[in-house]
Order: structure tokens, then sequence, then C-alpha cells
């Protein structure tokens, strides 16, 4: 009854009159195009604007290929921290009941309500040079803010929630039976967890690590607070384009931006992938015994 | 308003709903469109309303085409199985909603409206509830206010697509005798769309057997009931047994008696081949010993003798499970027990001869 | 009901997934956010209120609010009508709008920032054609409004496309029998039961476009007093290394943005509430 697939073929009772429908396509396409086309766009063009040549030139330079390394390096640390805590938060969660669940999924959704230059703040504020905690680090040789592990700190701050996010409710949706089973049929708790759980949840594993991974890579305001621009040092790709740009150097920060454009539209991509496969169904009962004892 | 289908046909896809379907409903009738899902029947009532649109033929509504008509203009009224109550508008929203949205000049005033609308949940018993909200409403009375609803415009046509398809046994009882009652008192053209042969065999004048998008039989219960026009209508509406035979020389046989046909309803059927016979389990009787009349045999498997009748359960002597109906007296008198071994006959005739 | 610890007794981990969860919550979200509070008591009544309400301070509130707003307006009028037509209609090209739809989530704040200065300056793309016309957006409250529309682009539409999904036709079916024209089904079915979605998509375009720096930055020129919004000012304090006064700032952001969210969750409960089939 509800959530019919709107391919249906038209219905007459509830058909717009043709001329709205046009209408409001029309405007739906200019305003997208307005927010959405132009701007990416727009990216790729100002990008070859000095010729492929400057273009290659730009993203082969060394801060721009050490703002790369630093991005990818931060996303291979925070991605993986967030994706585990989804996991065990989601278990947690979807499997046992406990006092204290809605205030626990409360505090998970923090960082999605703080703006991202108060979440750079509060890394400054608490392991800053002039803090008894950054002052302690400082003087064993640890730098933080301003130094790399600020970065790394600030990102899986800002992408904390989002596997978790994605995780609870698949847990939640496709129900313990077949784990209780697994365990009933005599599995360890870790073989019920690779053999079963992370089977069933898999889909949604990869869709929160798709979001985190954009994010995490894509993060701009928090690690702006942290990271003290040094060039070659603590940039990350989205703060280098803003150096480029600051230096007047358009093409090149356009060049570097129309990379992480690219990465964007995959991860918009393997969004609409994955989100097709998340779907919460009860799974066909494959013979447990086999997943158990093989 | 008569209702008049002709040539009515209707595809999704590669699946025919309907298929060439001509029907005629006369004012003031309540017909039953009885079948399974699939069959079409939903797919019609829909078309009569406007809400689907026939690939091919027409509606006329009182000798008029209605088919360029629009939904909003055809005055039907139409009641879902799931109610579709507006659920943020409270019960007398709900009501006064098709008074409300009449154009500007032709509405009636807000306290005729108001009038009109008590009224109606007066006459569906449901006027102390015009305050609340449906969610606050039993499956029983969200359907009454969804009629109330509909009627609120004075429809020339009612139709309703299982009714009371969602709600609880004892409830739909009481709601198919409610609304027998409502048809009687307001005479209005009704079409109701059933998949349960009890509900359209109870409420309705006609009842128009579909199947696959066709029609098998219209008729008035007892017609279709005592009189079906095929395999399909006699197997569809009240309970039959399936006997498997095989047909030698023209003669039928069941095991090794030889079927007397003389008093069967048989459709034409080949020198050899299988046949399919049909008979109701309260039109078998049990007896001892063969009398002379055609007689089966067969052994007693169980008894369940709960309920107005016995049911007995049998293994007939070509292997077909059987199920007869005895009365109480019959069935003390027989004696039966599990494993005994009896023989069936028909009473009368009502055999019915499907060869295959 | 009990308020027991009940656990489920068959499946294990639950004292390794709640710990591990409770102690990576606490390192990294409770203690980096009480550190703001702890800050906060250090400053003086005097300190707090004097960065809180200096004249640039609410300037920059003004902003802030104001063109959060514009967007968050503008987003709920033409998110709706998007969400409408890719939910309602066929037509080219949809799948692809679907997807895209999401970019202002997946697309890094500096990338955007940049962009759409590059487009609304005085020679820019669409910029040109608005220079003539009087209409300068970049380095404007304008710009700032259209940098904010275009962060919260996806929330209403994303929030409005599940419910316009779910909404059963029967409804609207029902209507029609009834005698209603489309647009009279539209105002008086339909609408009504999406309104909670687009408050919520507003409220929470509303908070992002709040506490946004990256798409910001850029194209407001970072005047102050004129177009420096709430987080750039929280910004500049830092680089000033005037600690106390950003966060002062910082505090009443924070608990604006927890009012918002707990509106949010209010609204959503209430509708839910009301709205029960």
């Amino acid at each position: 009854m509800a959530g019919q697939p709107q391919r249906e073929p038209k219905r007459p009772g509830t058909a717009d009159p043709p001329m709205v429908r046009i209408a409001l396509i029309a405007i739906a396409l200019v305003f997208l195009a307005l927010f959405l086309f132009i701007p990416v766009i727009a990216v790729f063009a100002e990008a070859l604007q000095k010729g492929i040549g400057a273009y290659f030139a730009a993203i082969a330079d060394p801060e721009a290929r050490a703002a790369i390394r630093l991005t990818l390096m931060t996303a291979a640390i925070a991605v993986p921290l967030n994706v585990t805590f989804g996991i065990a938060a989601s278990w947690a969660i979807a499997r046992f009941d406990f006092p204290g669940k809605q205030t626990l999924l409360t505090l998970i959704d923090i960082p999605f309500s703080v703006s991202p230059v108060i979440s750079g703040m509060l890394f400054v504020l608490l392991l800053g040079a002039r803090t008894p905690l950054g002052g302690f680090l400082a003087d064993h040789g640890i730098r933080v803010i301003f130094a790399e592990p600020g970065i790394v700190l600030a990102t899986i701050f800002v992408t904390f929630p989002l596997a978790a996010r994605e995780l609870i409710p698949i847990m939640q949706a496709v129900g313990s039976e077949e784990e209780e089973a697994a365990i009933v049929l005599g599995a360890g708790g870790w073989q019920m967890f690779f053999r079963v759980t992370l089977p069933n949840v898999k889909w949604g594993l990869l869709y929160g690590l798709v979001l985190c991974n954009a994010r995490a890579m894509g993060e701009f305001g928090a690690v702006s607070v942290v990271s003290g621009h040094i060039r070659g040092h603590t940039n990350t790709m989205p703060l280098y384009v803003e150096i480029l740009y600051n230096d007047y150097q358009f093409a090149a920060a356009f060049a570097v931006s129309s990379l992480l454009t690219m990465l964007a539209i995959a991860t918009l991509i393997a969004k609409r992938f994955l989100g097709r496969r998340v779907v919460p169904a009860k799974q066909e009962q494959d013979d447990l015994a086999i997943k158990v004892a093989a | 308003m008569s209702i008049e289908l002709r040539n009515i046909s209707k595809k999704f896809g590669d699946f025919v709903a309907v298929d060439k379907i001509n029907l005629h409903i006369e004012t003031g009738e309540l017909v039953a469109l009885l079948g399974l899902s699939g069959s079409g029947k939903t797919t019609l009532l829909r078309i009569i309303a406007g809400l689907e649109t026939p690939d091919t033929g027409e509606v006329l509504f009182h000798g008029e085409d209605a088919s360029g008509v629009a939904v909003r203009e055809r005055k039907v009224g139409f009641v879902f199985q799931h109610y579709a109550l507006f659920r943020h508008m409270t019960v007398f929203e709900n009501v006064a909603f098709g008074l409300r949205v009449i154009t500007r000049r032709a509405r009636p005033a807000e306290a005729e409206i108001a009038r009109r609308v008590h009224e109606l949940l007066k006459l569906v018993q449901l006027d102390f509830l015009a305050d609340r909200y449906p969610s606050q409403l039993s499956g029983g009375q969200r359907q009454r206010v969804a009629l109330a609803r509909t009627l609120a415009v004075e429809p020339k046509v009612l139709l309703l697509d299982e009714p009371f398809g969602a709600l609880d046994a004892k409830v739909r009882q009481e709601l198919r005798r409610w609304l027998r009652r409502l048809h009687d008192e307001i005479k209005i053209t009704s079409v109701f769309v059933t998949h349960d042969q009890e509900e359209a065999l109870e409420l309705a004048n006609r009842i128009v057997v579909m199947n696959q998008g066709h029609i098998e039989q219209i008729g008035s219960a007892e017609e279709v009931y005592h009189h079906p026009a095929n395999a399909f209508v006699y197997n569809f509406l009240g309970n039959v047994n399936l006997f498997h035979g095989r047909i030698e020389n023209g003669r039928v046989f069941l095991g090794d008696t030889a079927v007397e046909l003389e008093n069967t309803h048989a459709h034409a059927h080949p020198e050899t081949g299988k046949a399919i016979l049909y008979v109701r389990p309260h039109l078998l009787e049990i007896v001892m010993k063969p009398n002379g009349k055609q007689t089966f045999p067969a052994t007693v498997k169980s008894i369940n003798p709960a309920g107005p009748q016995v049911k007995v359960e049998l293994v007939a002597e070509w292997g077909d499970m059987v199920q007869v109906e005895i009365d109480h007296e019959r069935y003390q008198a027989l004696h039966l027990e599990p494993g005994a071994n009896v023989f069936l006959r028909p009473k009368e005739q009502k055999l019915f001869v499907y060869s295959i | 009901m009990a308020t027991k610890t009940k656990r489920n007794n068959v499946l294990p981990g639950f004292g390794l997934t709640l710990g591990f969860t409770l102690a990576y919550l606490g390192i990294v979200v409770l203690i980096p956010i009480s550190t703001i509070f702890f800050k906060t008591f250090t400053l003086t009544w005097p300190q707090f209120w004097a960065a809180v309400a200096s004249p640039r301070t609410i300037a920059a509130y003004r902003l802030s609010f104001g063109a959060s707003i514009a967007g968050a307006l503008v987003n709920s009028v033409f998110g709706f009508i998007v969400a409408w037509t890719l939910v309602r209609y066929e037509f080219p090209g949809k799948s692809l709008i679907d997807v895209m739809v999401d970019l202002p989530f997946a697309l890094p704040t500096s990338v955007a920032g940049i962009t759409l200065t590059a487009i609304y300056a005085g020679n820019g793309w669409i910029g040109r054609y608005l220079a003539p016309l009087g209409i300068k957006v970049a380095y404007t409250p304008l710009g700032v409004a259209v940098a904010l529309t275009f962060v919260g682009l996806p929330f209403v539409v994303r929030t409005i496309q599940p419910v316009l999904e779910d909404l059963d036709q029967e409804y609207e079916e029902a209507a029609a029998t009834l005698g209603a024209s489309r647009l009279q089904t539209f105002i008086l079915v339909i609408a009504p039961a999406l309104i909670p979605a687009l408050l919520t998509g507003f409220a929470l375009a509303f908070a992002r476009a709040l506490g946004e720096y990256g798409s910001v930055v850029f194209i407001s020129g970072n005047m102050p007093m004129h177009t420096e919004v709430v987080p750039l000012l929280i910004m500049s304090k830092l680089e000033q290394f005037d600690y106390a006064g950003a966060t002062a700032i910082a505090v009443v952001m924070l608990s604006v943005s927890f009012v918002i969210l707990f509106g949010v969750n209010v609204l959503q409960r209430w509708s839910s509430r009301r709205l029960a089939a």
C-alpha cells in the first residue's frame, strides 16, 4: 500500500495538468542548473584556463603532491577508526537494551551540529601549545596543533557520526535472528560476526564508509583552524586550494579543485549504487550451518 | 443511474488485467465483482470510477458515454479498502470535504454543510465522534466515516473496493448486514469488489464472477451457486471435491466404476482422455452397502464431529481425497470409524463433469 | 516497564562494544566539547559580554541569521519543487539530477567557495550578466546568501523526497472522487502531510547555513560589519589569538545550534504522533 514505486503507469486521479508539469520541471531544472551544474562545469573550465599542460603541472607540483598525500593519509586513519566505531556502536545499540540509549544517540550526533570552525577550535583549546595538555605533549616533542596529528584529530571529530548513522538503522532492520541462530548452532562470537553479521550489513557499511571518506577528504573549516597553513606540511587538498586562490593562482586552484570535484562525483555515484542495495529486507536464509561450520 | 461497460480492456505492461468486458448494471442494483487477486475486478471498478483509463471500450452512465469525463466530474462515490480518510482532518472535516470543495458559486452555506454532515454521521451512527481524528477510531468506524464521506456529495453510483477486507471477521459481518440495510434504504446503484464468496452471496443482487480478466458468470446468488456455468465458478463458490477420472469409449470412469451421467451437468467430452468431476461435500451420501444406485467405494480416514455438520474425510478407491458433510443423526446411525470401508453416493445429481 | 539493563542473553559482545563505544565517544567528542565549556568558565563576565555583544559581533549575527534564513527559505520553495518533480514526474536526465542533488554534501566547501566566487564575480559566468543590472553578488551580503543557499540545497529535497514517495496516492484519488480540483487536492490533502518534513528540512538547512565557513569565506570578502558571518568572525579572532572572544561567540553559536536541533526533534515526534495512521 504505502511506498508504491512512482514508476507505475499514470493514474488519472493523481495526474497534474500538463502545463503545471512542464512549468515545475522547468523551474526545478533552472534552479539546479544555477546552483549545481554551472558550478561543476565552471570548476573544470577554470582549471583548464591555462591549457592542459598547466593543469598537469599544477597537480604534479611538490606542494600539491604533499597536500594529496596528507589528505589521503588523514582519510586512511580517520575513516577506519570511525567505521569501527560505527560497527561497535550499532551492534551495542541495535542488539541490546540499556538505559540512556536515546542519550547516546543524541551524543553521537553532536559533531553534526557543531560548526566546522568551532570543531577545529575545540582541539586548539584542548591541545594548543599554551594549554596544559598541549604543553605537556610539546615538552615531549609531540606537536599536535599546527601539525599533522591535529589535522587527523579534527577530521576524526567531524566525520565521527557518519558511519554510525548509516549502520545503526541497518543493524536494527536486519534483525538478530540469524546471529542468534549462529550462536545456538555453536559459533563463537567472532565467527558469528564475520560470517553472519558483516555480510548482512555490508552495503550499509560501504555506504557509511563512502560518506565518511568523502567528508574526511573534503573537510575544510575545521582543518583550517588546526593546520596553521604551513605549505608543504600541514595543508590538505581543500586547504591547498585556498592557498592557491589567495595567491591569485586561479587556474592551479581550480586544477586541484577539479580533483576534489571528481572525488565528489565518484562519491555521489557510489552513494547511488550502494544506496540501492541498502535495502533492509530479510535476506534469504542461506544454510547457516554451512556458514558456521565451513 | 445505470452503468454499462462495453468492450472494456486494460493492460498493464504485458499483463492483461481486463479483457473485453461487457456488463450492464441496473439502477439501484447492488452488484458484486467476485474473484481472486489478479482477476481484474479492482481494475474494472477503478475504470468505472475514472481512476484508470481503459485501453479500449466505453463506460456509459445512464446511456451517456463517460469516457471523456474526469474523475471529479463523474459523481461516483468510491470507498477504498484502507479507507483513505484524511489523517489531518477530523471526522466532521472528512465528511464535509466533498461539500467544501464545490466551486464557490454552487457551494452550500457552511451551516447547511454542517447540517448535512451531522445527518450523515447520524445515518452511520457516528455523530458522537465528529470531532475525533481517524487515528482515534476503530477500523469499522473508519469505514463508516469513509462511507458517509462519499454519500455527502450525493453520488449517482457507489463503488466499494474490498470495503471490509481490512477488518476483523466479526466486524466484517456486522458491517455487511449494515451495508445491506443501508442499500435497502437508499437504493443507490452500488458495485463492490470482493474475493470473499460468502460476502458476495450474502450481499449482492447479482454476482459477477471474474477470472483472469474475463467474466465467468453473471447471476443471482442462487444462480451462480446452484447452476454454475463452468468448473471455475463451481470450484470458486463453496467447497467442492475434485474426482480425477478417465474417459474410455465415451464413458467416464472413476476407478473401476463407470459414472452414470444422465443426471450430471457435463461438458462435451472426447472419446478418451481425462475428466474431473466436481461434487459438493454435502451432496455426497455415505452408505454401508451399494444398493443399486450409483456408488463409489471409499475408506474413512478421519472424522470431525465438531460443528453443525459432521465432516468426514475419506480416501476414494481410485486415490482421491474426499470430504463429505453429513448431519449428526446420519452419523450416529452409521457408527463410522476410521478405517471403515463404505460407499459414497452422490445425492440427486450435481455432479459436474469437466474434461481436460 | 522495567528499566534494568536487559541484555540479549544469547548474543555476545555487549560489554566489548558498549565499552569501546563509550570510550571512543568520550575521547573524540565529549572531552573536546567539554573544553569549550571549561574555557567559558574562565572568562569573566565583562570579557564574555564584550565579545558577544560588540557591534561587530552583532552585525555578524544579523548577517548570519538573515542570510541563513534567506537561503533556507529559497531552498524550501525550490527544494520542494525539485523533490516534487523527482518523485512525481518522468523526464530525461532525472536520474542524473537525483544523483547530483547531494553535491553540496560531497563537495569540499573551499572548492564550492572559490567556484561560486568565480561564477558571481563581476566578470564571472553569471556575474557578468548581473553587473549591468546593477546587481553585485560577490563581496556582498547577497553573495553570502547565495553561498548559503548552495550548502543547504540537499536538505529540503532529501527530507521531503521520502515522505512524498510514501504518500499513498489513494488520498488524492479519494479527493478526486469527492470532486476536488487538482489544486484543491494539493492544498487540502497533500501539503498538510508534507509540512512537518518541510519544516524539518528548513531547520536543517538553516542550522547548516549558520555554521558554514568554507563556502562563504571566499565570496563574502570578510569585511567586518558588512559581509562577515559569525564563523568568519570566530576564525578571525582565532587568528589573532583572541581565544577568549572566540570561545564566547562559539558558545552562543553552539547554544543556538542545540536549540534548533532540539526543536527539530520535538517537531518530528509531534508530527509522527499526529499523523499516525
